[in-house]
């Protein structure tokens, strides 16, 4: 018999019981549906998160922050130090704050090829022209992050000028007009300084941010703008308190791979500094997710075995009733190899049909969900609650097809070994 | 004379062991040659059935050896008897082992598709042994809507599709009534007469058995005589 005959024959041959066939394939159909479901949420989120991550656009920065060592690793409360006290430093002055001795420190340490402290500014209000002001925060995660951009481009990290990457929101307050034309207009930033007196500096509007994770923690200026910013603000403060950065960003050689990364993150948390990169530190949510999906996974592969066992009992009855037939096409010539085959493909064609059409079903449920969560979560724009990727729909549906195969071995198997003879005198 | 199509020696099959063995044919010779009718015909549970498995090569025999075309068929691999089989034999059974819900067409047109034709000749050949058989304006139908006699005509249309040189058929015309029994008989006897086929029939039926060129009669497993038609 040819190999395409024999997949027609066992496509025909699997929906002679119709009803019978269509009950075992609305099992595989549940199982299928609820896997391709839930994982098509992972694969949304995930997405979500990894197209921030890459957004973003900076994988040689680790942030660095001074590691409580008092702290015990495995979360319980820290022993009481009486020496603690006598830390230098005015009162509510943090021991985990970086001070200029600690830049050094991190500069030296292996692999390091550039320390930077991270500047805190922040800022009164911003004000275009002789309009409205308005609060606005001043945030860089990282040195040299990019952003989604509406308009205009990015900062120039080594411009000479001070330059600011809005938030789109703030168009229409500021009344800076379209995101093209906000793009060249320049726009006023005020501080309060060490002494109490509020100073403003200027910048150049050069890029609008669409709205997303990042761009929600606000503008995004260049070094020589936070520079400008932080030196107003530390404007009579006592030089001892000037020098405290919250964090600062370490350049690496991401090139070198993870493991380099890795033994540079080991060098210093023994020099006594946390380091994460941006992708660590969403790297928690997404595997967060990744555990949630892998249990709801584990129920629908549960499902899918039952509806493997169903697959069983539907062939063993389908052996049953064509005993006969079978002997038959045996006593023809017909080989017990091809017999397997008829029988296990008619299995796989069960969870082809099943997976198929669950599959489908839960990109067509993705979709109606996607609308409705596209209003409830409409400032998280760019998120499409559940996608489906290619390759976990190919897998799911191959890894069904496999299933069936393997439930359907058992049954194949006896119809292979079935005797003409007895199943020609079979009653 | 030419060297006989299927020649059989000593043969034994017990079927069981130990205790339970039952010695089914207890020896038997026999010289089949080209062409030739040959019914076998003996009381119930004789051995008639398990004779004629044997010789289609349905069946290992206990010992004893069956000769077909000069090669000693326990020499054969699984893959040469299930070619044999497909490509030499056809098979009429008294139950008739259609596929009730397939097509006619189809049900005549499995032994070719186990041989791996490609689906338009099938079609072909299946069409032209179905008119051979006056069934050509039924190819269409299911196999379950056709009288007995039609069933047993799509049987044998089915037998003589692969060209096969030996049609066994084991009661032929157990489960049909006398005229169209009779019917089933001439088409068989007119395909030994025109075509030269061989036919091995079991039966009961002593009518039937004299219209074949040799009777075995079978008893307890072994040959208790053999009538030559005048
Ligand atoms: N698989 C088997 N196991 C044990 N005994 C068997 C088996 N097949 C056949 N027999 C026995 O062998 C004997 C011969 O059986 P066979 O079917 O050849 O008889 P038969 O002459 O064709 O009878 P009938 O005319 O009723 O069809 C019987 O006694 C039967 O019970
Ligand atoms: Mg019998």
């Amino acid at each position: 018999m040819r190999a395409a005959d024999v997949v027609t024959s066992a496509f025909r041959n699997a929906f002679r019981s119709r009803l019978r066939t269509s009950l075992t394939v609305l099992a595989i159909f549940i199982g299928a549906f609820t896997l391709s479901l839930t994982n098509g949420l992972g694969t949304g989120i995930n997405r979500y998160i990894d197209d921030t991550v890459a957004s973003v656009g900076v994988d040689d920065v680790m942030t660095v922050t001074k590691a409580d060592e008092d702290a015990p690793a495995d979360g319980g409360p820290a022993e009481y130090d009486p020496n603690r006290i006598a830390a230098d430093g005015p009162p509510g002055t943090t021991t985990t704050a970086l001070t200029d001795d600690d830049i050094e420190t991190i500069a030296d340490v292996d692999g390091v090829q550039a320390v930077e402290p991270v500047k805190e500014v922040s800022t009164d209000y911003v004000q275009h022209g002789d309009g409205d002001r308005y609060q606005l925060s001043v945030s860089q995660f990282v040195p040299g992050m990019k952003v989604e951009l509406a308009a205009g481009a990015q900062v120039d990290l080594d411009a000479a000028d001070p330059q600011v990457v809005l938030p789109e929101s703030y168009l229409e307050p500021l009344a800076l007009g379209s995101a093209a034309d906000a793009v060249g207009q320049t726009v006023v930033l005020a501080v309060t300084d060490g002494t109490g007196t509020q100073v403003t500096t200027e910048a150049e509007v050069v890029g609008i941010a669409e709205p997303g994770v990042i761009s929600m923690a606000g503008a995004v200026p260049n070094d020589a703008l936070a520079q400008t910013l932080h030196d107003l603000q530390a404007e009579g403060v006592p030089a001892a308190q000037a020098a405290r950065y919250a964090q600062a960003s370490v350049t690496f050689d991401a090139a070198a791979g993870e493991e380099a990364t890795e033994a540079l993150r080991d060098r210093l948390a023994d020099a006594g500094y946390t380091a994460s990169t941006l992708q660590d530190q969403l790297g928690t949510i997404t595997s967060v997710i990744d555990a949630i999906v892998l249990v709801l996974n584990g129920f629908a592969v549960i499902a899918l075995v039952a509806a493997g066992i169903g697959i069983v009992n539907t062939l063993f009855m389908a052996v049953q009733e064509r005993t006969r037939e079978v002997g038959l096409m045996k006593a023809m010539g017909l080989s017990s190899a091809r017999v397997f085959a008829l029988f296990s493909i008619e299995a796989v064609v069960i969870g082809l049909v099943g997976s198929a059409l669950g599959v489908l079903a839960a990109i067509g449920v993705g979709q109606l969900v996607g609308g409705v969560a596209g209003d409830l979560l409409a400032n998280l724009p760019g998120l499409t609650l559940i996608a489906f990727d290619p390759v976990t729909v190919a897998a799911v549906v191959l890894g069904v097809m496999a299933i069936a195969f393997l439930a359907g071995t058992l049954p194949a198997l006896r119809a292979a070994r079935q005797d003409p003879i007895s199943s020609l005198r079979y009653e | 004379m030419a060297p006989p199509l299927i020649s059989v020696h000593d043969l034994h099959k017990t079927y069981g062991s130990g205790p339970g063995a039952f010695e089914a044919l207890k020896g038997l010779d026999l010289d089949i040659a080209q062409g030739e009718s040959l019914a076998i015909v003996g009381k119930s549970g004789s051995g008639k059935s398990t004779l004629m498995h044997l010789l289609a090569l349905l069946d290992r025999p206990t010992s004893g050896s069956i000769t077909l075309d000069g090669t000693d068929t326990s020499r054969l691999s699984a893959k040469q008897l299930n070619r044999t089989r497909n490509g030499a034999f056809g098979f009429v059974f008294q139950q008739f082992f259609l596929n009730a819900q397939a097509s006619v067409l189809d049900n005549v047109t499995l032994p070719l598709k186990i041989a791996g034709v490609p689906r338009r000749e099938r079609t072909a050949r299946g069409l032209a042994a179905l008119a051979q058989l006056e069934l050509d304006d039924k190819a269409g139908n299911r196999a379950n809507d056709l009288s007995g006699g039609q069933k047993q005509r799509v049987v044998i249309a089915r037998a003589l599709i692969n060209r096969p040189r030996v049609i066994f058929a084991d009661e032929p015309t157990g489960n049909l009534d006398t005229a169209t029994g009779a019917v089933v008989e001439d088409i068989l006897f007119d395909l030994n007469e025109r075509q030269g086929i061989n036919l091995v029939v079991v039966t009961h039926d002593e009518e039937l058995a004299s219209r074949c060129d040799r009777s075995l009669y079978i008893r307890d497993g072994r040959i208790a005589r053999a009538e030559v038609a005048a």
